[in-house]
């Protein structure tokens, strides 16, 4: 139902069912590295290229995704909703390729997560689906390439950039606890109660390379609309998880919400902070890309509901909206965040 | 001597450089460019060819090396051809440089497989 201006809430709130995250070697030796349920050691996944690496780990992340689901006698999602940071989303057409199931592409860059996450949930409260997934990727040295300089040209970070994140995230989402699964008893990680869908949000900043500046405004953008649609203070979250703003947006996110009277310094947490460890892993402002919140939120956030560690939730992944030609064409980054409200089972 | 005088004006132009990436907003390869174009027109005014004779390796091997070599090229392509001489010059006096540039990246694609860092 729709609330507000930009928000839905769900009457029959769907609910997380199955989830699973895939990272490489080097999220893998961050703070969070044993959070996740595989780590792959090589970086090209056993592929040949960085982007069929990205499928690769798609693949995998949906496949442990179902496994963890426990859909019975073999069954699979009805809907798939999955995204990535390639050009014409090939990570995704090509790692989902082979399982055959009803797709939808979304591009929202690194919020693509909490898109996914809001379509399939809205699609199955719906009652178009018993099930559908959502899913998220990016890579390293694949989106280096993609929107940057490729690796071998070896040029210098600047210390606001934020490293992409080599990783996917996927949960599995159903209209009921028990439905489609095989046992009736299982506990499902999370309820997805309610959406807020971002619009885009222009500050006229160009740096490529600064990507809190572009996606701070949207993620404050986004969480200010929540509360006022959904009439809640920031203090009724356990946590308001950011996707990928890092250390520069953070700053820049608690103090435009404090201008409009909004406290989040207390209960804020972003997952780009979060996966690396700035000072030994070299990693500058954070970690970004689909991949970052997609991997903390599966690997970090859903497990912390599921034992009732946290009881709700905000997940606002950001996006910026640029793609190189814009870039190159001398037009300004715009961000985007989409927030989506988790409530662990009672 | 000499390659103590090479090795700091190169360093000393490297330095410039990486000042010029941690303070301000421009992509590297502005930059880059910024060094060619900068290296040709102080090689027309002159000013390039007598330091690097003075610098040696330490100004020709750095962008500022090349623009020089482009101007000098295209100059002395116009005292020989005319016209068409501003079109080839550069080409030419540039041809061992940038064919090197192709010839090892080519090699090193060969043998070596890309890496993250």
């Amino acid at each position: 139902m729709k609330t507000g201006k930009a928000s839905i809430k769900f009457e029959k709130p769907p609910c997380i069912i199955g989830a699973a995250s895939v990272v490489g070697k080097k999220e893998g030796d961050g703070p969070l590295g044993a959070c996740f349920d595989q780590v792959e050691e090589d970086d090209k996944f056993g592929m040949d290229s960085w982007e069929m690496a990205e499928s690769e780990c798609q693949k995998r992340t949906f496949l442990a995704a179902v496994q963890d689901a426990q859909l019975a006698d073999g069954r699979k999602p009805d809907f798939l909703f999955a995204g990535d940071l390639l050009n014409q989303l090939s990570a995704s057409s090509f790692g989902l390729l082979d399982f055959q199931i009803p797709l939808l592409g979304l591009y929202g860059a690194c919020s693509t997560m909490g898109e996914a996450m809001g379509m399939a949930a809205a699609f199955v409260a719906g009652g178009m689906a018993d099930t559908a997934a959502a899913i998220a990727s990016s890579h390293f040295a694949g989106a280096q390439k993609q929107f940057r300089f490729p690796l071998e040209y070896g040029n210098q970070r600047p210390y606001a950039a934020t490293w992409t994140v080599t990783g996917s995230g996927s949960v599995i989402i159903a209209s009921h606890p028990s439905v489609a699964r095989c046992s009736e008893k299982l506990r499902p990680y999370a309820y997805i109660t309610g959406v807020t869908i971002g619009k885009i949000v222009d500050y006229g900043v160009k740096d490529s390379t600064n990507m809190g500046a572009v996606m701070a405004p949207a993620a404050a953008d986004t969480i200010l609309q929540h509360l006022q649609d959904m009439g809640r203070r920031a203090q009724d979250y356990d946590k308001i998880i950011t996707g990928d703003l890092g250390t520069v947006g953070q700053t820049i996110l608690i103090d435009l919400l404090s201008k409009n009277g909004v406290d989040i310094s207390g209960n804020h947490m972003d997952c780009g902070i979060e996966i690396y460890d700035a000072q030994s892993q070299d990693t500058h402002a954070g970690g970004s890309g689909c991949g970052c919140s997609a991997a903390v939120l599966c690997g970090h956030v859903l497990k912390k509901l599921l034992v009732g560690q946290w009881e709700k939730v905000l997940f606002v992944p950001t996006g910026a909206l640029f793609s190189p030609v814009s870039f190159n064409e001398g037009q300004n980054i715009p961000g985007i965040a989409h927030a989506v409200v988790l409530e662990a089972a009672q | 001597m000499d390659y103590v005088i090479a090795f700091l004006t190169g360093g000393a132009i490297c330095g410039v450089c990486q000042i010029f990436l941690d303070k301000t907003k421009w992509m590297p390869g502005r930059i880059m460019t910024g060094l060619v174009v900068l290296g040709a027109v102080l090689g027309a005014l002159g000013i390039y060819e007598p330091f690097a004779e003075w610098a040696g390796s330490g100004a020709t091997v750095p962008l500022l090396g090349f623009g020089n070599l482009l101007f000098k090229g295209v100059k002395d392509g116009m005292s020989e051809k005319g016209f068409l001489g501003i079109f080839t010059g550069g080409f030419t006096a540039g041809a061992a440089g940038i064919c090197a540039a192709l010839v090892f990246s080519y090699l090193a694609s060969l043998i070596f497989k890309p890496k993250m860092r």
